[in-house]
């Protein structure tokens, strides 16, 4: 069948994509993002994290005739390499990334809870991020990299 | 395979009619994991995402008409204060991105007996509202749940909402996992106090082969507290310990990788020793000067 949708503000249009395919993996094969990563397909590492008319969702969890005239917005589609997302470039400064494959889907995650909640504590941080696994981090760096995050996004300097 | 894209409930049950087998696709979160890994291809997706009736809340005849699309975060966020053990069993559900997603008709429709949403609707003598294009028809949850991810849900009939009362009393829901979040439940345990009627209704999650209440602790309870509603007083630890026995024996559970038998039931009977505790505090803290 044919999909077609908006994606990071523009219209794509992904054909012969099977009934029961994932959004994700029609990103990932079908349009060339390869930013939100597959890695369990189940839902529980959180790293598909994509966009869905502004709400974060596994994209894995999503089949791709559902986001049909909808909106996705990815990691691809929060910053450009020219200006990195606040996020992005407090990830970067905090040592938030070691192998990076966690990583676009806590970028969206977090620019989320960060809209919402422009100056979140700790458990708010892990609980907004409860959803998206890392396996090398240990998490502490990416915790500094969101409160870094909110701070920049909030225009203040930090240290 | 079909995909089949109503975009309203007419059309969604007539597709249902016309391919039975069609598998109705709400959030997707239980869907997609048995699409992704080869366990599930059904002949037709019936996506239930622009069927605008079924994903929205109101208040009808004094009930909340809670729409079977509806996700979990929207219950957190908009019903907290109306269904407070609904919502906090929906705290816990998944993570941030499941409960963006996940519904509480996809929980009732796959009717794992782990369900969080089951034990606080069970505790709340919740009403499942099913239709086809042969009608619409109302199921007693109690009567719902018929075995193992099996309900009274005929192939052709979709969830449409979830009838129930707005909390008349203190609600609590408490659930046993290895952490906080992304934990399907070893056991989990839901108490609704109804001043009104003087009642207690209780729900039972992960304790047999499905999510079920237990009616001897609801009348042990009611009988202790029958003279309390009026001038609440602090539930001595003996009676805790009682509804708490009552509610283990009423469990039927199983070993299985997440805990044994033995394990649930003890846990069953602290869950419901607890969230009774503090669901009877709120009640007295309500009426701070009866129960100093
Ligand atoms: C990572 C992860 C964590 C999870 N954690 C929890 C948890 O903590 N607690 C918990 O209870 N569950 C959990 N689940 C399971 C799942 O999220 C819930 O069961 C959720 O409520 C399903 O809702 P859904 O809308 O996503 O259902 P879907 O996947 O869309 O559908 C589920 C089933 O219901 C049917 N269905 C859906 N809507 C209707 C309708 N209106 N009428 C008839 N049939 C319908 C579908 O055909 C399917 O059989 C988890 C799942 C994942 C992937
Ligand atoms: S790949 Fe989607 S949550 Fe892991
Ligand atoms: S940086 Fe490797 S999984 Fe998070």
């Amino acid at each position: 069948m044919r999909v077609k949708f908006t994606v990071n503000g523009e219209e794509r249009t992904a054909d012969d994509v099977w009934e029961g395919e994932s959004l994700l993996y029609v990103l990932r094969e079908r349009l060339g993002l390869p930013g939100a990563k597959n890695a369990c397909e189940q839902g529980e590492c959180g790293s598909c994290t994509v966009y869905l008319d502004d709400t974060p969702v596994c994209a894995c969890l999503v089949a791709a005739g559902q986001v049909q005239d909808r909106e996705v917005r990815t990691v691809e589609g929060l910053g450009s390499e020219e200006e990195l997302d606040p996020v992005q470039q407090a990830f970067i400064e905090r040592g938030a990334v070691q192998c990076g494959f966690c990583t676009p889907g806590l970028i969206v995650a977090a620019h989320d809870l960060i809209r919402r909640n422009p100056c979140p504590k700790d458990a708010e941080i892990r609980e907004a991020l409860a959803g998206n696994l890392c396996r090398c981090t240990g998490y502490e760096k990416i915790i500094d990299a969101v409160h870094t995050a909110a701070a920049h996004s909030r225009g203040e300097a930090t240290s | 395979m079909d995909f089949i894209r109503p975009t309203s409930l007419a059309e969604a049950l007539r597709a249902k009619a016309e391919v039975p087998e069609a598998v109705p696709i709400a959030g997707g979160t239980d869907v997609m994991v048995e699409l992704n890994f080869d366990r599930r291809r059904p002949p037709a997706l019936l996506d239930l995402n622009a069927v605008g009736e079924i994903a929205k809340w109101s208040e009808v005849d004094g009930r909340i008409r809670l729409g079977a699309a509806v996700p979990y975060v929207r219950v957190i966020d908009e019903l907290g204060d109306r269904l407070p053990g609904l919502a906090m069993a929906a705290r816990t559900v998944g993570s941030p991105q499941i409960r963006n997603r996940g519904t509480v008709g996809g929980n009732l429709a796959a009717a794992s007996p782990a369900g969080d949403s089951h034990p606080p609707l069970l505790a709340s003598d919740a009403v499942v509202e099913v239709a086809s294009v042969r009608g619409t028809r109302t199921i007693p949850i109690t009567e719902f749940y018929l075995g193992v991810k099996r309900s009274a849900l005929e192939p052709d009939e979709l969830i449409t909402a979830v009838l129930l009362p707005p909390a008349d009393g203190p609600q609590q829901f408490s659930k046993v996992g290895t952490r906080n979040a992304m934990v399907i439940a070893v056991c989990s345990f839901a108490v609704a106090l109804h001043p009104a009627s003087g009642t207690v209704g209780t729900g039972l999650g992960s304790a047999a082969p499905t999510p079920r209440r237990a009616p001897e602790a609801e009348d042990y309870i009611a009988g202790e507290l029958s003279a309390l509603w009026q001038s609440p007083a602090p539930l001595a630890d003996s009676v805790l310990r009682r509804f708490g026995e009552l509610v283990g024996a009423a469990a039927q559970p199983i070993d299985d990788v997440r805990g044994s038998a033995a394990y649930r039931r003890h846990a069953l009977a602290v869950l419901a020793r607890r969230t009774l505790g503090w669901a009877w505090h709120d009640y007295c803290e309500g009426r701070v000067t009866a129960c100093a």
